[in-house]
């Protein structure tokens, strides 16, 4: 699998000099399997624009999973230009709640928030809520899993050949109980478990986390904690928050490589690709 | 390499009904889908003289058995038990019962157990909140 992240930052883009290395767009990332003509790619944030720009002509279908509803999340739906091209196949999977996928989604694009309404995008797409257990997308075996974040939320696992990601990219699994002591009691363990890549929520620093409990995200420490916890062999820090320059954000890589016992750690970076 | 996901987490609900759970003076325990007891808080432990703690989980069978007196009907008590009825209704429900304590005391509680049905409409567990009325 090949792993590309379009948009590495949380809440709201933040283009500017001082972000220009780990990037200014919000939450997307794109996986390559081994079928060229299949792309699965991981949230619509502001990122997605730039990779609908750059879509190989061999994608023939693409299947978007949305972890949840938060706009940083699918503010670049609108903006992906395959879902304006017609002929293409493309899948819309979202978190499952009371309210259809269709009318959630719906919400964010019709007028007045966005001129073009969802029935009138002219690609073949569908909307599905992510079910529950193993699940198959193109060449991928999908696994989604409830996770804590305010509003129905999920976290993604992608498994291929053996080898596997977990995205979990807005997660605060410190507010379980006992944080961090026993995986079966700990939000999103059952996706991330001995994941070959864990993306994961990292949007404060451990003072700032005290002030936000319940905001649904986590410390660079706790992202640390929760990967050894769950055996992950590489943990990618993501959701960088809005305020950080990368300056700063070197700065919590470094400390987080001191406080990680069990892997490797590397900040997500805008067009830095991993190979799994 | 796990290639998937294994039922090593709770469902989030359970996790979140736990933490909750946890930091309130009411007496409360916690049921999976399956009716296995998965947690019950210090409140509770006052009223059923049981620590969570040396008991973690019980399989369904186990905790009707320890906790129903041992004179009743039990097949009959178990169907009553707010409990199941909150599990196998998908439904509120209020029940005034007597427990048999872990120090052997019969006591009589008023519980009020409701279903967890998550967004997707899966069945996830049941809580019952309970207090003691009295001890015979």
């Amino acid at each position: 699998m090949k792993v590309t992240f379009w948009g590495t930052r949380g809440s709201i883009a933040t283009p500017g000099a001082e972000t220009t290395r780990y990037g200014g767009d919000t939450s997307c990332v794109s996986v390559e399997g081994r079928d060229p003509a299949h792309l699965l790619v991981l949230d619509a944030g502001s990122g997605i624009r730039r990779l609908g720009l750059v879509l190989e002509p061999a994608v023939t279908r693409i299947d978007l999973m949305l972890t949840h509803l938060h706009l940083d999340h699918i503010v670049g739906l609108g903006f992906f230009a395959p879902l304006f091209r017609p002929g293409l196949t493309i899948t819309i999977w979202g978190p499952p709640a009371t309210t259809p996928l269709v009318d959630r989604l719906g919400r964010y694009l019709s007028p007045p928030l966005f001129p073009v309404r969802l029935r009138d995008l002219p690609s073949s797409y569908e909307l599905r809520e992510a079910p529950a257990g193993p699940f198959a997308v193109g060449p991928f075996t999908i696994n989604a899993e409830a996770v804590i974040h305010p509003d129905p939320a999920v976290g993604y696992r992608v498994a291929e050949d053996g080898q596997s990601l977990a995205y979990l990219p807005d997660h605060e699994p410190a507010l379980g109980p006992d944080f961090p002591s026993d995986p079966a009691w700990t939000s999103g363990a059952g996706v991330a478990e001995g994941a070959d890549l864990l993306i994961h929520d990292a949007q404060y620093t451990a003072d700032e986390y005290a002030e936000r409990v319940g905001w649904g995200h986590s410390s660079v420490d706790d992202a640390v904690a929760f990967a050894d916890l769950v055996g992950a062999r590489r943990l990618a820090l993501f959701h960088h928050d809005p305020s950080r320059s990368d300056v700063e954000v070197d700065a919590l890589l470094d400390h987080a490589k001191v406080a990680r016992r069990g892997g490797d750690v590397v900040a997500a970076r805008e067009g830095s690709p991993i190979s799994i | 390499m796990r290639t998937h996901a294994a039922p090593v987490g709770a469902p989030i609900e359970l996790i979140l009904i736990r933490h909750l759970a946890s930091r309130l003076a009411v007496p409360v325990f916690v049921v999976d889908r399956a009716g296995d007891l998965v947690f019950f808080n210090e409140p509770a432990e006052a009223v059923l003289g049981r620590r969570f703690e040396e008991i973690r989980s019980m399989p369904f069978d186990d905790w009707t058995t320890a906790f129903l007196p041992a004179d009743v009907d039990r097949a009959r008590a178990v169907e009553d038990l707010p409990l199941v009825v909150a599990l196998r209704g998908r439904v509120p429900v209020h029940r005034t019962l007597d427990i048999q304590a872990g120090d052997g005391t019969r006591r009589t509680i008023e519980a009020t157990a409701f279903p967890l049905i998550a967004t997707g409409g899966e069945m996830v567990g049941a809580v019952a909140m309970f207090w003691e009325i009295g001890e015979r």
